[in-house]
């Protein structure tokens, strides 16, 4: 079973059609053993960092991600909240990456939106898929590139594509949206 | 480096596209969910969905149509037509679309753009305008482009932005169905009036009306109904003709 975190962000359905497309059954829930069981959790989300990390709080959630020791994957706002902090409110996120998320400087159009190539792939996530393919972005914030880096992606600004640490997984790019590359993505991670 | 986008819109009428649609692909060119999947597969880089029913008794429809397009559609898509309320695009949202975009409701009620931001996130939020040029300058229309509201294009594309609206779309109603290419000046000076991205419409004929649009103005996007629908330009057609422009493109 696939767990998706439920909490107050967007884009939930997506993620929940997309692996149920892949033919693996799903479940969207905010419950601790539930989420504790699964085989994989996915931590999707558009929305507000602080907003969203009050709900976590509020809930519980943030301790239960952070222990979770299946394979995880944080998609947008969720790879966001993985990292340290967040100048989105300035939030105190949940630390698995050695990560600061920052706003984009107005130089081009902000929000980033739309198709954009990848470059430096260090994943298993990326089997299939080659340096330069294009995934679907949507965001107004972004996380610093380190050693957790698994791709690059350059707008005004190179900054994380993917991360990746020990059992966390994360992309600022939304696979459920990013047509055959982005399901092949998911395949590998639910896959794993 | 971030690719300009292509966007088929259909336009829907009681859960079905409307406009005679016909591919010899397609079993029932009616559906929206086939005809949604064969433009995705195309290369179709995001999809628009208009509702023209947009009645109260048809937006149950209408989000059944988004439940089932969210199911199969794997690419980034936008339902408007008829929404009033942070209800109306709340139903939407949670059905499964990726936005939702606003007209002549955004005009009659500017707080309604706020609202929508607030509560779902201006990624979430497609404005519309439609614009029409009186004498020497662009004005605001609405209600399919009967009414002219007297609101300068700029004016109004500023305002919506500071609201909270995370795109805008700009059809110029001089082009629309004139198939002689988009409105460039006045969609590229919206454009840089705003920091947020602009998607043109109204005007593509030809492949090099994208061309054009996108070697002579900043626009992020361009959204072309019947060229499409008609098959006189496939997606892949055309964006092969801007890949060897140098353009980029997915």
């Amino acid at each position: 079973m696939i767990a998706i975190v439920k909490y107050n962000a967007g884009n939930i359905t997506s993620v929940k059609n997309a692996v149920e497309r892949l033919g693996y059954s799903c479940v969207v829930t905010d419950d601790e053993t539930l989420l504790k069981q699964a085989d994989k959790v996915i931590f999707p989300g558009v929305g507000e960092a602080s907003t969203a990390m009050n709900y976590l709080k509020e809930k519980g959630l943030d301790e239960v991600i952070k222990n979770l020791t299946q394979p995880v994957l944080g998609i947008c706002l969720g790879q966001q909240l993985l990292c340290q902090f967040s100048e989105e409110g300035n939030t105190e996120c949940l630390g698995i990456f050695d990560a600061t998320v920052k706003r984009f400087e107005p130089k081009l159009k902000v929000p980033h939106m739309g198709w954009n190539n990848i470059s430096d792939l260090n994943s298993v996530l990326y089997n299939g898929i080659s340096d330069q393919d294009d995934f679907y972005f949507v965001h107004s914030y972004y996380a610093e590139i380190g050693k957790e880096t698994t791709a690059i992606c350059n707008y005004i600004v190179p900054f994380s594509a993917s991360m990746e640490k020990d059992n966390f997984f994360a992309t600022q790019f939304h696979p459920e949206k990013s047509s055959s590359l982005g399901e092949q993505l998911l395949l590998n991670f639910l896959k794993l | 480096m971030l690719k300009k986008r292509i966007i088929p819109c259909l336009d829907i009428k009681d859960g079905r596209v409307v406009k005679g649609v016909q591919f010899l692909e397609l079993k029932d060119a009616g559906n929206p969910v086939e005809l949604a999947s064969f433009y995705s597969k195309n290369g179709a880089d995001e999809l628009v969905f208009l509702d023209i029913s947009a009645t109260l008794e048809k937006r149950k429809t209408l989000a059944e149509m988004v439940t089932q397009l969210s199911k199969e559609i794997n690419i980034p898509f936008t339902v408007g037509g008829g929404i009033q309320s942070v209800e109306d695009a709340k139903l939407l949202l949670q059905s499964g679309a990726d936005k939702v975009s606003i007209n002549s409701a955004a005009v009659l009620n500017p707080n309604l753009i706020a609202q929508i931001s607030d509560a779902f996130g201006s990624q979430s939020l497609v404005v519309a305008i439609d614009i029409k040029k009186t004498g020497n300058d662009w004005y605001v229309f609405i209600k399919g482009g009967s009414e002219s509201t007297g609101i300068l294009a700029i004016d109004w594309a500023k305002k919506a932005e500071a609201l909270g609206a995370g795109e805008l779309l700009v059809t110029s109603m001089n082009n629309d169905g004139s198939k002689n290419g988009f409105a460039l000046e006045i969609t590229n000076a919206i454009s840089q009036a705003v920091c947020i991205p602009v998607i043109a419409s109204g005007g593509a004929g030809t492949a090099d009306h994208f061309t054009e649009l996108f070697q002579k103005t900043e626009i992020s996007a361009g959204l072309a109904a019947s060229i499409f629908h008609f098959n006189e330009v496939p997606i892949s057609t055309l964006k092969n003709v801007l890949k060897t422009q140098k353009i980029p493109i997915r």
